[in-house]
């Protein structure tokens, strides 16, 4: 069942000091309310994986791997490869992590950053079918959370898409059914390439790229993820508080614009 | 014009019942087009575990559940990692709301059974949900009200039945608190440009508040008997 959580005493303080900057358009961190802190992904940081990147977003740190192996299909998309995402909070990220089964937050989180690779189509899935109704390829992307100094949405997908990127796969031929791998090797067709931006609304402002301190003290906070051509593909409201209709095309006119940047920056640095 | 007959922002129709379970503190019966929800509210009541309880205000939980029959293919009665991630979305919608300040170290517990799923269940479920909150009589800043706008070949449509869900290109689920015009659940998967987007949501909020007049009439319906009742009552204990 989903509770009502408990703020840490410690974060009560905070809160004043916090909320009282933004109200005077200033951060904890010396950002403009628009300024995403500074980013940088790695890609290929385990060779184990068929893909794998780090992203530091600010001092919040997320690794994504990608494994891939054949299986059965869907029977609602029997020529469709398969997409899994799912998110682990490690309990060394945060001391409000605890280990055990997922909670809704990492749920919440895997399924927001699956829903913007889902929804743009940015895996050309009917390329990854071996034999329809049979065999298709697997892709699983497990988002890793290392350390938890806030907007991990975002770090997450991120993380996860850059993992995409890097991913590379035997080339196959299909005989009877089965896959025969070739030598040459082949990247996860890819078509597009989904950037979330999510952004806080804490008294009355709104600021994107929450820090954990912000995000504690936020009444909600909105994800909009857009594909390459500036098409919305997943959103998703969290939080407590809500946002009138006109803040909310605010924001999602501001978030297409950042990811326009931050995907051009991203794939400069991955290509 | 679509597959069941409507306009492109026409809702399905909606049937609302107040005070449909006995035993429970609050609760409602909604039939969203072919949805069937019912919601229960058991609350203000003490916390359990006692570790949970909070010193300012109630815990709210809420927990949203599909029957294994309400769905085409059976669904494992196991909550799923929707039915999970939809509890969260939910009770956040749900909480700006209700005035939990009033009941610091008690529980309010709200319960969603989709008891038969055609698309809009979140929704469907906001709006059962308020009215069972307010039947429980637990205080409230207003009602809530769900409704999903979309895309069908194109088109941005309101109220997207299963049909038009499974072959549409988005979907938009959205709850308002009416009287001050905010958003409390806003999800949107599929695809939109930005224009499409203003016009779903002016779309699904405008719905909301036609939800909203239902619901407000709903509530009066129940306590409109009720306050008959009591009236004949006091009338015959006059005449005795």
């Amino acid at each position: 069942m989903s509770a009502t959580r408990q703020l840490s005493p410690v974060a009560r303080l905070e809160q004043k000091t916090v909320v009282d900057l933004i109200g005077k358009g200033k951060r904890v961190d010396d950002r403009g309310a628009l300024d995403y802190r500074p980013t940088t992904i790695t890609l290929g940081v385990i060779e184990k994986a068929n893909g794998s990147a780090q992203v530091y977003l600010g001092k919040t740190k997320v690794l994504a791997g990608v494994k891939i192996q054949p299986g059965t299909p869907f029977p609602d998309t029997p020529d469709e490869g398969i997409l899994t995402v799912n998110a682990e909070f490690v309990p060394l990220a945060s001391p409000t992590f605890e280990a055990g089964p997922p909670d809704e937050n990492s749920i919440e989180l895997a399924r927001v950053v699956d829903r913007g690779i889902r929804e743009s189509k940015a895996i050309d899935l009917k390329k990854l079918c071996i034999a329809p109704g049979k065999k298709v390829f697997m892709i699983f992307v497990d988002v890793y959370v290392l350390d938890h100094d806030g907007n991990l949405i975002d770090a997450a997908a991120m993380a996860a898409l850059g993992a995409l990127i890097n991913a590379k796969m035997h080339a196959f031929k299909v005989e009877n059914g089965e896959p025969v791998y070739l030598e040459e090797i082949m990247p996860v067709p890819m078509q597009n390439y989904p950037v979330s931006i999510t952004s806080v609304k804490v008294d009355g402002a709104t600021v994107l790229d929450p820090c954990l301190e912000e995000e504690q003290v936020m009444s909600c906070r909105l994800t909009v993820t857009t594909g390459k051509d500036d098409s919305l593909c997943a959103m998703q409201k969290g939080g407590l508080g809500f946002l009138s209709p006109d803040e909310i095309k605010q924001i999602v006119s501001t978030s297409i614009s950042k990811a326009r940047d931050l995907r051009a920056k991203m794939l400069s640095n991955v290509k | 014009m679509r597959v069941d007959g409507r306009r492109f922002d026409e809702l399905r129709p909606l049937k609302i019942e107040v005070g449909t379970l006995d035993k429970a503190d609050g609760s409602a019966y909604v039939e969203h087009g072919r949805n069937k929800i019912l919601a229960g509210v058991y609350g203000p009541r003490e916390a359990h575990p006692k570790h949970i309880a909070l010193a300012d205000r109630a815990v709210i939980r809420c927990r949203y559940h599909m029957a294994p029959f309400s769905t085409d293919e059976r669904k494992s009665p196991a909550p799923s990692r929707r039915e999970l991630e939809l509890s969260k979305v939910i009770r956040e919608a749900l909480e700006p709301a209700v005035m939990s300040e009033y009941f610091p170290r008690s529980t309010i517990d709200i319960f969603i059974e989709v008891l038969q799923a055609d698309a809009g269940t979140r929704c469907a479920g906001i709006t059962a949900a308020a009215l069972a909150l307010a039947d429980a009589g637990i205080p409230m800043r207003e009602l809530v009200a769900g409704c999903a706008a979309g895309k069908v070949d194109g088109k941005v449509v309101l109220d997207l039945s299963d049909v038009e869900d499974k072959q549409g290109e988005a979907d938009l689920p959205v709850a308002l608190m009416p009287k001050s015009n905010v958003v409390s659940l806003l999800q949107m998967d599929g695809s939109l440009t930005e224009e499409e987007f203003k016009q779903a949501l002016d779309m699904s909020t405008d719905a909301c508040r036609r939800i909203y007049e239902m619901q407000r009439e709903a509530l009066r319906q129940k306590y409109h008997v009720v306050k008959d009742e009591a009236d004949k009552e006091e009338a015959t204990e006059v005449n005795a």
